[in-house]
């Protein structure tokens, strides 16, 4: 039922290839793309809300977060973006993705989705002369650190329950203290910087990853609903 | 450095030419990834910390700081220079969007000034009088990203070769008539298909003609597209300019004096966001152009005498 909207039908296993959108109201969404096409993933651009019902898995991209909240908002993908997280949806934002998706923010601007228990300081780098790159370890991610690149990119600042932390940023000797960059709850995915600007796809696979439970658990779903309307309906 | 995982989206040609320049200042990744951040997005010129509020709840990825847009600068006629650091910093302060700012082409010291003043972009631009008729910013000597304007793709190369991580149309500012951004895209484009069919042999030749570095010439020819983004500007005053130029095939637009020169720049700043994002959509659009008041009144870029337009500054 649900594998006959996959337009990648053919060439999948039994549960189907995890369909995969990246938001592209505005920022790198292309970038994103061309990611998922190097590890096999064919992903489709998301303008409206109604192809929310048609993916397993959204990535939010780079961008201007002031600019995404407000377009989001303009045209009505809050709380439908909410509810598909609820009912089990992958989701990752990257750099303005995460300030996007974050419980608040330390500068109380944009207003925040509030879908991961995250509390987000923008630009905490400074400026863009402060923009940098920088090998980073991360929790899941297998073999060499990735190199990572924060541009006027957000920290994590505080996590609730059921929040992991799978990167920081070491504390340095002038006193600077360890900064969360990348954190997971559930299947929701967050990142400081741009693995979308390298040609490291290790992160990409794993929120292919969870778009496949996403998929898999919707497909039980669908056939337990089914298993269980039949009977009533005959 | 060889080791340095290569960019996919940003050029790996971008990235080849950068470390053969070997400059060591500000990463090109790193510069060039801002204007990544910025694609599908309106940059629109401000003059006080008040239109770039205006300008940031509308949903603007950035806003260029100056001290008049360049309708007036065009109006005023004089020497049209750098703005004052203490309006930048204001506009700076104002906003948690990036922030832009012109120096004059070839002006390096006044790069330097807003590099240490924190601008995020630094556009060397045509719109104010050029300091020096010969010679462009190098601009690989600085951690601070830039965009130049081009017509063409040989101008376009000529300003990455220098270290620009960002091109723009120029079209002709100030005059709210799109034709001169439309040549020139289409110029651009045009001219990056015509390179990508080009039998390998004819590229020196090809780089010669256009007087752009070769290297280059060789990477648009593999990958078809410039090595970094490509932005439309000169001449946007409504939705449907917007979404032509995105249509025609750039990454996003910037909006001189088309907003705040109209009738209602909140409206409008908000309907020119709307509709780059939403540029492939008529319905969307003729939605959007509705009941926006009048766009700001135009010059007829054609009446404009050949000295005394913009776009022919710089080379």
């Amino acid at each position: 039922m649900v594998s006959g909207l996959n337009g990648n039908a053919a060439n999948v296993g039994s549960s189907g290839q995890p369909r995969i959108g990246v938001l592209a109201l505005q920022g790198d969404f292309a970038e994103h793309i061309h990611m998922l096409s190097l590890i096999g993933v064919n992903a489709v651009e998301v303008r409206k809300v109604q192809q929310l019902s048609e993916i397993d898995g959204l990535i939010i991209p780079g961008g201007e977060s002031t600019t995404i909240v407000k377009l989001l908002g303009m045209f009505g993908f809050v709380d439908d973006l909410r509810s598909h997280v609820e009912s089990g949806m992958a989701l990752w934002g990257t750099c303005a993705g995460m300030i996007v998706i974050a419980r608040e923010l330390a500068d109380a601007y944009p207003t925040p989705l509030n879908i991961i228990d995250i509390g987000v300081a923008r630009n905490y780098f400074g400026r863009q002369v402060d923009s940098f790159e920088s090998e980073l370890e991360i929790e899941g991610v297998e073999g060499d650190p990735m190199r990572a690149v924060f541009i006027r990119a957000p920290i994590v600042q505080n996590t609730g329950n059921g929040v992991e932390i799978l990167a920081s940023i070491p504390a340095k000797a002038d006193g600077t203290p360890e900064q969360s960059v990348a954190v997971k709850s559930g299947r929701v995915l967050a990142t400081s910087f741009h693995p979308e600007l390298t040609e490291d796809t290790r992160l990409h696979s794993l929120f292919v990853e969870l778009a496949e439970e996403a998929r898999t658990d919707a497909i039980r779903r669908d056939h337990l609903h089914l298993t269980e309307e039949t009977p009533s309906t005959v | 450095m060889a080791t340095t995982p290569v960019s996919t989206s940003n050029g790996a040609g971008a990235q080849r030419w950068k470390e053969m320049s070997k400059p060591e200042v500000g990463d090109w990744r790193v510069k060039g990834g801002l204007a990544q951040m910025l694609k599908g997005g309106v940059i629109m010129d401000v003059v006080t910390p008040d239109q770039a509020k205006i300008a940031e709840d509308a949903g603007a990825v950035s806003v260029m700081a100056l001290e008049r847009v360049p309708s007036d600068i065009r109006r005023d006629g004089g020497v049209a220079r750098m703005s004052d650091p203490d309006l930048i910093s204001g506009i700076i302060d104002a906003v948690s969007i990036p922030v832009m700012a012109k120096a004059r082409i070839g002006h390096f010291v006044e790069a330097q000034i807003l590099e240490a003043l924190g601008v995020d972009y630094c556009d060397e631009s045509e719109v104010l009088t050029p300091a020096d008729i010969a010679y462009h910013i190098d601009k690989w000597q600085y951690k601070m990203p830039y965009v130049c304007g081009a017509r063409n793709i040989g101008e376009a190369l000529r300003r990455i070769g220098e270290g620009a991580a960002m091109i723009r149309t120029k079209g002709e500012a100030g005059t709210g008539d799109i034709v001169h951004a439309v040549t020139h895209a289409r110029q651009i484009l045009g001219d990056i298909r015509k390179l990508q069919q080009l039998p390998t042999e004819e590229l020196m030749t090809a780089a010669r003609d256009f007087q752009a570095p070769y290297e280059l010439v060789v990477e648009v020819h593999r990958t078809g597209k410039l090595p970094v983004v490509n932005f439309a500007a000169g001449g946007i005053a409504t939705p449907a300019d917007a979404a032509l130029l995105m249509q025609i095939g750039v990454e996003g637009v910037f909006v001189g004096s088309g907003i705040f020169k109209s009738d209602n720049p909140a409206k409008m700043a908000d309907a020119i966001v709307r509709a780059t994002t939403h540029y492939n959509d008529p319905d969307m659009l003729a939605e959007i152009s509705r009941g926006l008041g009048d766009a700001m009144p135009g010059i007829e870029a054609s009446k404009i005498p050949e000295d005394e337009q913009l776009q022919t500054r710089g080379w």
